[in-house]
């Protein structure tokens, strides 16, 4: 399984992302978070395609960094990611069936037939039209795009997906769909998703269990349903309150949300409405709280609701 | 304020909106809701008259000029606003925010002390602190960014906010302060809004009256309550039961 212990990640020296442990586990885990938070850096991290500064990444028993050329080249083929702009990841000059064929090239030899035979197979398997291998990328639809990037993914028979926002920049009925596709392939072909996303509803759909990052740092992890329904940081409840609902209140805009994280005591202090002294001088650390890990001083008080009803200042 | 009559869009042949009727009325909150290509932008730019190398037919009353006829040059920027996805790049990089805004009031004959007050007024009625006067367009987040574009439009005198899209580049915490804003502007001045959004449930959140457009045409519009509890065309039952949804909130103790 691929796993990250306690690392810190950051770029020219400079950490922005701190002590997160992730175990990508079967039924699928999310990183929630708002732009900024560190969540891409996480899953370019799991992707090998940065250094923790501090604490190790490892696949099965072998520390990702540590890999040789060949192993690291099997890792690439066991773990592969879709992220939110699908024209990225295939070369707008190819030919669909081209982009599909070149990923299958680099993980088994087939003979002409075969291959063609296992395009047309892997674009059946996301929804898509065989035909449309023919086309370019820029004669695909946001939609189309996107199956056709998750069909590459596919072509390579990996264990894990990392999704980085696979559905944010697509249409509502098009993202229902790419959801239920993403879902059906989690149990037909044994998917195993890391996905990264500010979307709740996202991260309900297609994983078991969550992470919250504020600021680089995990103040709550546990099982997506009980955060969702019953969070314990101010920061999940803001996030949930904060999302609009058809025929529902108002979505609440609750403390001040673009005040920058503290960098003394706890991060989230000055947009917390429930903050007190303690909040301003110690960092708060993770423990158990009602079935699952969160970083506040006054998690009890917040799964017991009090959240709420408190304004913000 | 702004009254759309057998409103038809053309490029060639190609009918790209068609609107029978759409009216905004004062304090009113009325949006436009569709996917790509549904023509939800195009109606919004037939208002402004924006429109390049289009032809436009029918009519759109606003504030007694028929724009169809005799365009907007007079209401844009005045009594009528745009507001975009993400205003940073619309602000020029080189000048502070109090600037830039004192510089579009004396565009329209507002200057010293009328316009600093104009322009601190315009700032808090969006809940923004008054120092965001001195920075600069890069030193703001979207957030802020977003609710400065409404202050503008408010110290020039907006009577009706058209916005596009306005928080689907923000997070959504954020998106929550600039619907606080919008709501807020709506309920106490009576801030008109023409909203273009393909977020349901943003829409139903501020929306007072709701249009829905698919692939050029309107297939269904009426007040926001009713549309969300009954809709009667089936494109817009899909688009409902499209939106992802979040488990309830449980504040059970234990």
């Amino acid at each position: 399984m691929l796993k990250a212990d306690n690392v810190t990640l950051g770029y020219g020296g400079r950490p922005v992302v701190h002590d997160v442990s992730v175990e990508v586990t079967e039924g699928g885990v999310g990183l929630i978070g708002e732009s900024g938070s560190g969540k891409t850096t996480v899953a370019r991290a799991l992707l090998g395609l940065i250094k923790p500064m501090s604490g190790a990444i490892t696949y099965g028993t072998r520390d990702l960094n540590a890999l040789g050329r060949a192993d690291r080249a099997a890792f690439r083929g066991q773990v592969q990611p879709v992220f939110q702009d699908g024209s990225e990841a295939l070369d707008p000059r190819m030919r669909i069936g081209s982009s599909i064929a070149e990923a299958l090239d680099a993980h088994h030899r087939l003979d002409r037939a075969a291959r063609d035979a296992r395009i047309t197979e892997l674009l059946e398997s996301v929804g898509l039209d065989p035909a449309l291998a023919e086309r370019r990328p820029h004669q695909l639809s946001g939609g189309q795009r996107q199956r056709a990037v998750i069909a590459r993914a596919l072509a390579v028979e990996p264990d894990i997906l990392v999704l980085d926002e696979p559905t944010s920049a697509l249409d509502v009925t098009v993202q229902a769909r790419v959801l239920d596709l993403l879902a059906s392939l989690a149990s037909s072909r044994g998917l195993t998703y890391f996905l990264i996303t500010h979307n709740l509803a996202v991260v309900d759909r297609l994983c078991r269990t969550s992470q919250v990052l504020f600021a680089g740092r995990v103040v709550e992890a546990g099982p997506t349903r009980t955060l969702l329904t019953r969070p314990a940081h101010p920061y999940t409840a803001a996030l949930r309150d904060a999302v609009p609902k058809i025929g529902g209140a108002p979505p609440k805009a609750v403390g001040k949300v673009e005040a920058a994280p503290a960098t003394e005591g706890c991060a989230f202090q000055r947009r917390c409405p429930l903050a007190t002294d303690v909040c301003r001088t110690v960092r708060p650390v993770a423990r158990e709280v009602a079935g699952r890990s969160v970083a506040c001083h006054r998690a009890e008080e917040v799964v017991g609701g009090q959240i709420s009803g408190a304004q913000g200042g | 304020m702004i009254k759309i009559t057998d409103l038809e869009v053309r490029i060639g042949d190609r009918v790209i909106a068609q609107v029978p009727s759409l009216e905004v009325r004062p304090g009113e909150c009325v949006a436009i809701v569709g996917e790509s290509g549904s023509g939800k932008t195009t109606t919004l730019m037939a208002v402004l008259d924006l429109l390049e190398g289009a032809t436009v037919t029918g009519s759109i009353d606003a504030f007694g000029t028929d724009v169809v006829k005799h365009g907007a040059k007079d209401l844009r920027g005045s009594r009528i606003a745009l507001v975009m996805q993400s205003p940073q790049g619309a602000f020029n990089p080189t000048m502070r925010l109090g600037v830039l805004l004192r510089k579009a009031l004396a565009k329209h004959g507002v200057k010293g002390g009328e316009a600093d007050r104009r322009a601190r007024e315009a700032v808090r009625d969006v809940l923004l602190d008054e120092s965001i006067l001195r920075r600069y367009p890069h030193e703001v987040s979207g957030g802020q960014a977003q609710r400065f574009a409404i202050a503008v439009a408010l110290a020039l005198g907006a009577e009706v906010i058209l916005a596009d899209e306005p928080t689907s580049a923000l997070d959504v915490t954020v998106q929550a302060e600039v619907v606080a804003v919008l709501r807020r502007l709506h309920d106490e001045r009576g801030l008109a809004v023409l909203l273009v959004s393909h977020d349901l449930a943003l829409v139903s959140a501020i929306a007072d009256h709701v249009t829905v457009m698919k692939d050029g045409r309107v297939v269904e519009s009426g007040p926001a309550a009713e549309l969300f509890a009954n809709p009667t065309s089936a494109y817009t039952r899909e688009l409902i039961a499209a939106v992802p949804t979040l488990p309830e909130a449980d504040h059970a103790e234990g």
